[in-house]
């Protein structure tokens, strides 16, 4: 049970949950053979993706807010030391508390000394990727700390000990039919007369969560955005679980990761715009709950900010790699990768999959540490048209994969290829070879993984270059 | 118009009719076709594994090769995109800002085939027969990096005797990517898999496309199922007429 939603404990120390324990085609080939999930996956990406392209048709003005979503997360990045600073006194004034943790394990110590504090054994939890981040759960979980999510698919995640496959629909890999099983099994009190409608199966997490929400008096969040000009904090969700995890309880401790600031009020209102439509295709977000310190009388009186680093200054110091800090994980690109909609996020290893995590996790973690991921993809180029703050993730792609360790063998052979091209008179020869060689059914390794599903074609009888000499 | 033909050293090996196909067209429509022999490759293939030091030599061929000339074209889309929005990154790259100027130049003066013919040339029938029902697959550096758009659409529905139909989710990757196709070869079938009964449901006897590499990926997954439908480059179809 402690280690319900853990990756694999193969990751550097301190960093988290950000790389599996096997690289990403051996993953991939697993998770490629469930035929479940394989439809599962098909038709909720294809379901968001009709949706979100639906109402983004709707705004004649996206591209323009594309734009500006970029640029100012651009200049957020470029002061962000300021920035930061300005956000913690702003907090500290109205009456949070601002802790800043280098990586996953000091964040973890903070929060777990928080909870401990209040001398609370449970806590509700909001849907948050930064925790997921840094394994918090299963940390709290080692301090004798419950840890209860209560949005609705991560309580499907973790009702099912299983682990997130999605930024923003973690249990996406999940059909009705599966919930309904998981609910009957591991749901305290449901009613075993249970079916898959929706509307059921969400009145039962209501009738549980309502319970917990009630009598737990720590809850702890992520956050969308920060800003820095007022220290108001802010929460995007479509239940409203969000939303009573962020007001009934008596101490909040929210952990963000330091890109999730923007400089003033009004920036909001540009992402705001953003990231309903290209997340969920909702045109406007259903719950948004920002708290600016505490309020006497009104929601927590106490109020904690952990501030959490985990790889990002690294990531901000590489010129091409910084945009990926850019994300406000809408996984917009998530739904139209032709990779991810057909392997499903665990293949990842990550808690953040799909393209944007093909980006960010193996910077988060250095790459020599998640050397798969940056080929994770066909550089289809599709999440880059798809992202609303226009993250140019392909670029990012192919400049990590000229920062990754590569297989020695491979170095040779590039090498080989380079050399044979520069040099006209072996290049016109290894051609003559290659339309002598015999019509192969089957390669020798690496390159049998072309003729295991697909034919060579045919060798020409004479090159282009041959026919142009002749005429 | 004098225009210098970039192969490519996929059509040059392997599918020269492509090759031949756009020399053939461009010579129809009263222009000259220039092939300069120091070419060789583009150099994708090592930018796209993570070799941007190896594919540098290769970047400098490309461009002293095509330097002097004042219009370039490709029977690709793919190396097009390599050529435009990745040569001068990997001049940049090595520190060589006269190169990463150079290729600069010789990206915007380099057009994909049916750029070429559209926006370069002005023509949009350039009277090719080619009595054949076909399917056209937007291939994905040609539709989201150099951004064809209907480009190639247009010049098909002119061609006579051709019984054009829409591909279903056609805007979605084949799953070839190059050496994607051989690192996460899972995956990649997966991907073709679904491209394949797409194609097999228009009931088209031809998929065109303006990319040889991606035709190769597609056309080897269906010769293996002995499908029934073959892949055509798309110069091949424009270059066809009721005489050839």
């Amino acid at each position: 049970m402690s280690t319900f939603l853990g990756m694999p404990a193969t990751s550097p120390p301190g960093v988290g949950n950000l790389r599996g324990d096997e690289p990403f085609p051996k993953a991939a080939r697993k998770a490629l053979a469930n035929s479940q999930l394989r439809r599962n996956l098909g038709h909720a990406t294809g379901t968001i993706r009709r949706k979100s392209g639906a109402v983004i048709s709707e705004l004649p003005d996206w591209q323009e807010l594309r734009a500006a979503g970029s640029a100012l997360k651009a200049a957020t990045m470029a002061r962000l030391p300021e920035l930061l600073e300005q956000l913690e006194e702003k907090v500290t004034a109205a009456g949070g508390v601002v802790h800043w943790a280098a990586d996953a394990a000091e964040a973890n110590r903070i929060v777990t000394g928080l909870v401990r504090a209040t001398g609370q054994e449970r806590v509700i939890k909001v849907k948050s990727m930064a925790t997921q981040e840094i394994g918090l759960n299963e940390a709290l979980e080692e301090a004798g700390i419950a840890a209860v999510e209560t949005d609705l698919a991560e309580l499907i995640v973790q009702l099912g000990h299983d682990k997130p496959s999605h930024i923003l629909v973690p249990a996406i890999h999940r059909n009705r039919a599966e919930i309904r099983e998981i609910f009957l099994r591991e749901m305290p009190g449901v009613d075993p007369a249970l079916t898959d409608d929706p509307a059921t199966l969400a009145a039962a997490a209501r009738r549980y969560l309502r319970e917990t929400f009630l009598s737990t008096k720590v809850a702890v969040s992520g956050a969308n955005f920060a800003v820095a000009e007022t220290g108001t904090l802010a929460v995007l969700e479509s239940e409203g679980n969000g939303r009573m995890c962020l007001t009934l309880p008596e101490t909040l401790i929210t952990v963000m990761g330091i890109e999730k600031l923007v400089p003033t009020w009004q920036d909001l209102e540009v992402f705001l715009q953003l990231l309903p439509r290209a997340s969920t295709g909702e045109r406007m977000n259903p719950y948004t709950s920002m708290w600016t310190g505490v309020t006497p009388g009104d929601g927590p009186q106490e109020f904690h900010l952990v501030l959490l680093d985990n790889g990002r200054t690294a990531v901000l110091a590489d010129e091409v790699g910084r945009q990926a800090l850019h994300c406000i994980r809408c996984s917009a690109c998530l739904n139209v990768c032709p990779v991810y909609e057909r392997t499903g996020g665990h293949a990842y290893g990550s808690v953040y999959p799909g393209p944007i995590g093909a980006v960010l996790s193996p910077q988060l973690t250095g790459v020599e540490d998640n050397a798969s991921l940056p080929y994770a993809s066909s550089l289809c180029g599709a999440c880059f048209d798809a992202c609303p703050v226009k993250i140019d993730i392909p670029s990012i792609l192919v400049h990590l994969r000229n920062e990754v360790p590569h297989p020695r063998a491979e170095k040779a052979a590039m090498a080989a290829a380079a050399y044979t091209m520069d040099h006209p008179a072996l290049y016109t020869r290894a051609q003559h070879a290659a339309k002598l060689s015999k019509h192969a059914k089957k390669l020798p390794p690496p390159l049998n993984g072309w003729t295991a599903s697909r034919d060579l074609p045919e060798p020409p009888p004479e090159t282009f270059r041959d026919w142009w000499a002749k005429r | 118009m004098r225009i210098a033909l970039f192969v490519t050293c996929l059509a040059d090996t392997l599918f020269p009719a492509a090759a031949k196909a756009t020399v053939q067209l461009l010579e129809r429509l009263g222009h000259e076709v220039v092939f300069p022999p120091e070419q060789t490759c583009c150099g994708q293939m090592h930018v796209n594994t993570g070799y941007q030091k190896a594919a540098l030599p290769l970047v400098r061929r490309h461009v002293r090769t095509f330097e002097d000339h004042d219009v370039i074209v490709a029977p690709s889309g793919s190396c097009v995109g390599s050529i435009r929005h990745q040569h001068a990154m990997v001049a940049r790259g090595a520190g060589d800002h006269g190169l990463e100027r150079a290729a600069q130049a010789v990206g915007e003066r380099t057009y994909e085939l049916s750029e070429l013919l559209v926006d370069v040339l002005k023509i949009e029938d350039v009277g090719a027969y080619y009595p054949h029902r076909v399917t056209y697959h937007p291939t994905c550096h040609s539709l989201r990096m150099i951004r064809v758009g209907d480009k190639p659409l247009r010049l098909l529905r002119n061609v006579r005797g051709i019984d054009l139909v829409d591909l279903p989710a056609a805007e979605q990757c084949c799953g070839f990517g190059g050496t994607f196709a051989l690192k996460n070869a899972d995956t990649s079938t997966a991907m073709l898999a679904d491209k394949m009964q797409h194609i097999k449901d228009t009931g088209a006897e031809v998929c065109t496309a303006g990319d040889a590499s991606c035709l190769m990926h597609i056309g080897g997954g269906l010769n293996r199922l002995d499908a029934g439908v073959r892949t055509v480059h798309l110069a091949e179809i424009l270059a066809a007429t009721e005489e050839s």
